[in-house]
């Protein structure tokens, strides 16, 4: 039961976005993506989902390649939450959740008694079970991107991948939003900014660089001041004084030398 | 929305039309009743005889009833395809000509009818389907060869219907005389005059057909609600999904335009109205908007033949003389209650969920 990426690479328009990477998340766990603004976290999330096809390397599912397996097969399996949904449609927020149900329906079937109960979970989980009926316009960016990852949950999958889902967030709901993901029962791999919050809520760390892998390992492995100046080129302090001894990252003015 | 109260809107949506049908038929000089209608419908399929003079007879069977039938049919088939564009293409702008069939169907039909194509074996319809068809191809062509997202497949559109729109003004202004600027002229603006059952059964073939493309592809249109990209996530072959979709809405709308020219507005405003009432999911969006482009168009056809009676106004003229009034109605009305609180309606592809004090307006939402 598990999603991995062997030597993936994806280049488009000439320009190869993900160069050679690969990522064998332990099922169950929290993997954070990090690297800088177009170092390919976010086409390495589309390679994963299957949305992209890998030009070289390949992505398989329990062991077959994704490209093999059916696109409704693999959306029972693995979700996907993008960086930025919007939508013209009018939809409430137990529509946008129930779009989840999508690849456990048959054409033409009303939605079933599970398929109820499975939005129903979805939207408590994520704390919008009383918002059900309201217009998924009127909602916050922290709202709409919790009535996006109930939608996610609401497909029942393994596998959850998640670009940036802290964006535009305010720190508490940023702390709402990956302690949930961390706390979920599935793989979860979730392409992220902020070194603290992933140093503080996932359990392995990759970082891209350039398309590549630089590095890989557990937070306390992974973050520390030289890799945070090789590729982010900025300087900072970094000390085990996170929760359960986790790094914490001070940045600090000026340029490494 | 139970099951149960979805067949119910159904059949009353069905009986509704049914009614509209034989009402439109009634209407008019010659003084005909409904009972009349459906008893010469009784008797041609098979009943006894209706007792009504041969004349009146003919006017409701030869004359009245296809028209009414073709009106139904073509309200139908835009509307529905307007829906179906509309949520494909994630462009609320978008409706059944927008792939450029109808200026394509145009420039066909010119072509037999100005410069005299096919040497008289060809009808306008033959030659009006025929530039439909190329006209489509045109725009697959360009879309594929431009990278093939949405945006190009309705720029695609725009292109092509202009370069048909061009053609036509060209070979009127050049070569038509008045007699047959004014026919093109009708035609164009849509008309159902002179609707014959060989008009009507070609295009409920057809409607028949795309209904149940459709049908069959109800949950991935509601699926490309966030794009193609989520679409995909939510296990769509997105290509082939959009290609069938496109090939279904063309051809329908190749063969309405054929038969009745192109009658706007129906396909581009009726879902969205239908959308209000019913909310996004396609399982009830299609159905509700067949039955209500049907409706709507047999009583539109109604006026237009009655109003200016013997003279017969372009169908397309009055849909839009009575829609947009309604549209906009609709569109003050509708948007308040879904955006400021909890909505009345039920949602259709989610749980049941009384709203009572739970659903409460978000005070700090924003738009």
């Amino acid at each position: 039961m598990s999603l991995l990426a062997h030597e993936v690479s994806w280049s488009v328009g000439g320009r190869l976005v993900v160069d050679g990477v690969s990522l064998a998340p332990a099922p169950g766990t929290t993997t954070g993506l990090l690297g800088p603004n177009g170092s390919g976290k976010s086409s390495l999330l589309r390679l994963l989902a299957g949305l992209r096809p890998a030009d070289a390397g390949v992505v398989e599912l329990d062991g077959v390649p994704l490209a093999r397996v059916g696109r409704r097969t693999a959306a029972r399996r693995i979700a996907v939450v993008e960086q930025n949904a919007a939508t013209e449609t009018d939809l409430t927020v137990a529509e946008v959740a129930g779009l989840g149900r999508i690849p456990h329906r048959r054409a033409w079937s009303a939605p079933s008694r599970s398929d109820e109960d499975a939005v129903e979970r979805a939207l408590e989980r994520v704390g919008l079970a009383d918002r059900a009926e309201e217009a998924w316009h009127t909602l916050s960016g922290g709202e709409r991107q919790r009535a996006q990852i109930a939608r996610a949950l609401a497909q029942g999958p393994h596998e959850l991948l998640l670009d940036e889902p802290t964006n535009h967030l305010d720190i508490a709901h940023q702390l709402d939003v990956l302690d949930l993901v961390a706390r979920l029962e599935v793989t979860a791999v979730v392409a992220l900014h902020d070194l603290n919050l992933a140093a503080m809520f996932c359990d392995r760390l990759l970082v891209l660089k350039d398309g590549r892998a630089v590095a890989a390992g557990t937070p306390a492995e992974v973050i520390t001041e030289d890799l945070i100046a090789e590729v982010y080129g900025v300087r900072a302090e970094v000390e085990p004084r996170g929760p359960e001894a986790r790094p914490s990252v001070r940045f600090l003015p000026g340029r490494p030398v | 929305m139970t099951a149960g109260r979805s067949a119910a809107a159904a059949a009353a949506g069905l009986v509704l039309l049914a009614l509209s049908v034989a009402a439109a038929t009634a209407l008019g000089p010659a003084g005909i009743t409904v009972p009349e209608v459906a008893a010469v419908a009784w008797s041609r399929t098979g009943g006894p005889e209706s007792g009504l003079s041969a004349v009146r007879e003919g006017i409701v069977w030869e004359l009245r009833l296809p028209r009414a039938l073709l009106a139904a049919v073509c309200g139908a088939g835009l509307a529905v395809c307007g829906a179906v564009l509309q949520s494909l293409l994630r462009n609320p702008l978008a409706d059944p000509f927008v792939l450029g069939v109808s200026s394509g169907a145009s420039t066909g039909a010119v072509l037999v009818v100005v410069l005299g194509v096919g040497g008289g074996l060809l009808s306008l319809s033959t030659g009006a389907f025929a530039g439909a068809c190329v006209s489509f191809a045109l725009v697959l062509l360009l879309s594929r060869l431009s990278g093939g997202t949405t945006a190009k497949v309705v720029l695609s559109g725009v292109a092509v219907m202009q370069l048909f729109s061009a053609l036509t003004s060209l070979i009127v202004y050049s070569s038509a005389d008045a007699e047959q600027a004014r026919s093109v002229l009708f035609w164009l603006l849509g008309s159902l005059s002179g609707a014959r059952w060989d008009d009507v059964w070609p295009c409920a073939a057809a409607l028949v057909a795309a209904l149940a493309v459709f049908a069959s592809r109800a949950r991935e249109l509601d699926a490309f609600a966030f794009g193609e990209d989520a679409a995909a996530a939510l296990g769509v072959a997105v290509g082939r999904t959009r290609l069938v979709l496109l090939l279904a809405t063309a051809l329908l709308t190749a063969f309405l335009v054929s038969s009745a020219g192109a009658i706007g507005f129906v396909g581009l405003v009726l879902p969205h109205a239908v959308r209000a009432l019913t909310g996004p999911g396609h399982r009830h969006v299609l159905p509700a908007s067949a039955l209500a482009g049907a409706v709507f168009l047999v009583w539109v056809d109604a006026l237009s033949r009655n109003v200016f009676a013997p003279q017969d106004l372009p169908v397309g003229v009055v849909t839009s003389l009575i829609g947009v009034p309604a549209f906009m109605y609709i569109l003050y009305r509708g948007r308040p209650s879904r955006s400021a609180g909890p909505k009345r309606r039920r949602p259709l592809d989610a749980h049941p969920r009384p709203a009572g004090p739970t659903a409460r307006a978000s005070a700090g939402g924003r738009r």
